[in-house]
């Protein structure tokens, strides 16, 4: 979708400012609203569904949130939307009310370590021919769908040339809506600046990672 | 196991968050309405406290394992663990040629370092000619492994907007400079693929060990907005 998230080319948002000594977390809440996106979703969703919880909002709402206080409005849809509490329960948590218990906690403190190390690659160890090679010109499709999409707007029609190919991986556009993974070749594909920015380019490339249903050769 | 964990290092999201992290949103949230025994809190406090008590007490998440998750991200993972990837990159031309490689996970995960959101990596390399940089226009994709959790800035509009637009701009505003005849090449971090650039050995540090040389490769150099300054 064509979301206040999809920022790259967007003027206005003014300088990069850094944080001395910066901490992982600013507060006790950005740290819970961390760890409860990290460990609530018990299989129900995937972060195809997750990234598309946070982007499919009003943009002047999504800019105007901070970044933990994102992951908490995206988990309160998700655990709505998958059915673990209604949105009533919900109203009813913030006004203090307390819940029974419907089940036992499966992920333990003792699985995070594992767990973490293991991750979740979206890489497929499926057969799947690559539609593309290194060093063939591809032209970015220039669909603008509703759904969740990962061809940032910047590229849509331009023309780059295949990097590389990474190999094959879920595709997003259907797995963040229980479509399924559609696995396909994803590529590294060099856009030259002036292809993107005309003559307000500062020279060099941007490479974006693609995948076989967003592209065409050009 | 863990089929909680299916998918669901959730990484990344991506938020803006140029007036940075957000303690205080009481400009944004006038509720006239008595929250109870929450009312000191802001909006998002009291949000985030009703998800803990609604997703704890309901028995879907464990306490514990939200302290446990914190811990691992605050102490297993961080920048120090993408600069001795680099150091040994800088000292030994058969694991360099191994990191830059398709197999750049593999070369990753020999030193220590691997999971969530590395599972599938590719290593950048600067030289005279070429300076890479990293960015996620759409979210805040990041290697955790190598660099742990990213910085605001990183997340932030500004960055996220303008790193493919006007990189060298941006470059300029970390006091960074590049030749004009060096390829800016901005990888913007779409898929599933996590980047870490492999910045330039400084001149000056010949014969520093692998510690000496990891105590000067820094996270921004590894993100590739800053270079690593000779000694």
């Amino acid at each position: 979708m064509n979301g206040a998230h999809d920022m790259g080319g967007v003027h206005g948002f003014g300088p990069v400012v850094q944080e001395e000594n910066e901490p992982n977390f600013h507060a006790d809440w950005e740290a819970k609203a961390f760890a409860l996106q990290m460990s609530a979703s018990g299989g129900r969703w995937n972060i195809d569904m997750s990234r598309f919880a946070r982007e499919n909002s009003p943009p002047a709402d999504y800019l105007a949130r901070s970044y933990y206080d994102m992951w908490a409005y995206g988990l309160e849809k998700l655990i709505v939307e998958s059915g673990m509490v209604t949105p009533d329960e919900l109203a009813a948590a913030r006004d203090g009310a307390h819940f029974e218990p419907v089940q036992t906690p499966t992920f333990g403190p003792e699985k995070v370590g594992r767990a973490m190390r293991a991750g979740g690659s979206a890489r497929v160890e499926v057969d799947v021919a690559p539609l593309f090679a290194a060093g063939q010109s591809v032209r970015a499709s220039i669909d603008a769908p509703l759904t969740h999409t990962r061809c940032p707007q910047y590229v849509r029609g331009r023309i780059g040339v295949v990097d590389r190919d990474h190999g094959v991986f879920t595709f997003p556009d259907t797995h963040a809506h229980g479509g399924g993974p559609k696995p396909q070749h994803v590529y590294a594909v060099r856009f030259e600046a002036t292809e993107l920015w005309g003559s307000a380019s500062q020279g060099g490339a941007v490479y974006v990672d693609l995948w076989d249903d967003y592209l065409e050769l050009a | 196991m863990a089929q909680n964990l299916d998918q669901s290092p959730d990484d990344d999201h991506g938020q803006p968050d140029d007036h940075s992290h957000g303690h205080d949103h009481s400009h944004r949230h006038d509720h006239d309405h008595d929250h109870g025994e929450f009312s000191e809190l802001s909006d998002v406090e009291l949000r985030v406290r009703a998800l803990e008590s609604l997703l704890t007490e309901k028995g879907f998440v464990d306490p514990a394992t939200l302290d446990a998750l914190v811990q691992y991200h605050e102490e297993k993972i961080g920048p120090r663990n993408g600069a001795q990837v680099v150091a040994k990159a800088w000292t030994d031309p058969e694991y360099k040629a191994w990191l830059l490689s398709d197999d750049a996970s593999a070369a990753i995960a020999s030193v220590g370092f691997e999971g969530g959101q590395g599972e599938d990596m590719v290593v950048i390399e600067n030289t005279d000619v070429v300076h890479n940089m990293v960015v996620c226009t759409l979210c805040s994709c990041y290697p955790w492994p190598v660099l742990g959790l990213p910085p605001v800035w990183y997340k932030s509009a500004p960055y996220r907007s303008r790193a493919v637009s006007e990189p060298r701009s941006v470059l300029a505003e970390f006091g960074t400079k590049v030749g004009d005849a060096v390829d800016v090449r901005v990888w913007d971090s779409t898929a599933e693929l996590r980047y870490l650039v492999l910045p330039q050995r400084p001149a000056g540090t010949e014969g520093w060990s692998l510690e000496q040389l990891a105590e000067i490769v820094t996270r921004n150099s590894m993100i590739g907005t800053e270079i690593v300054a000779a000694p």
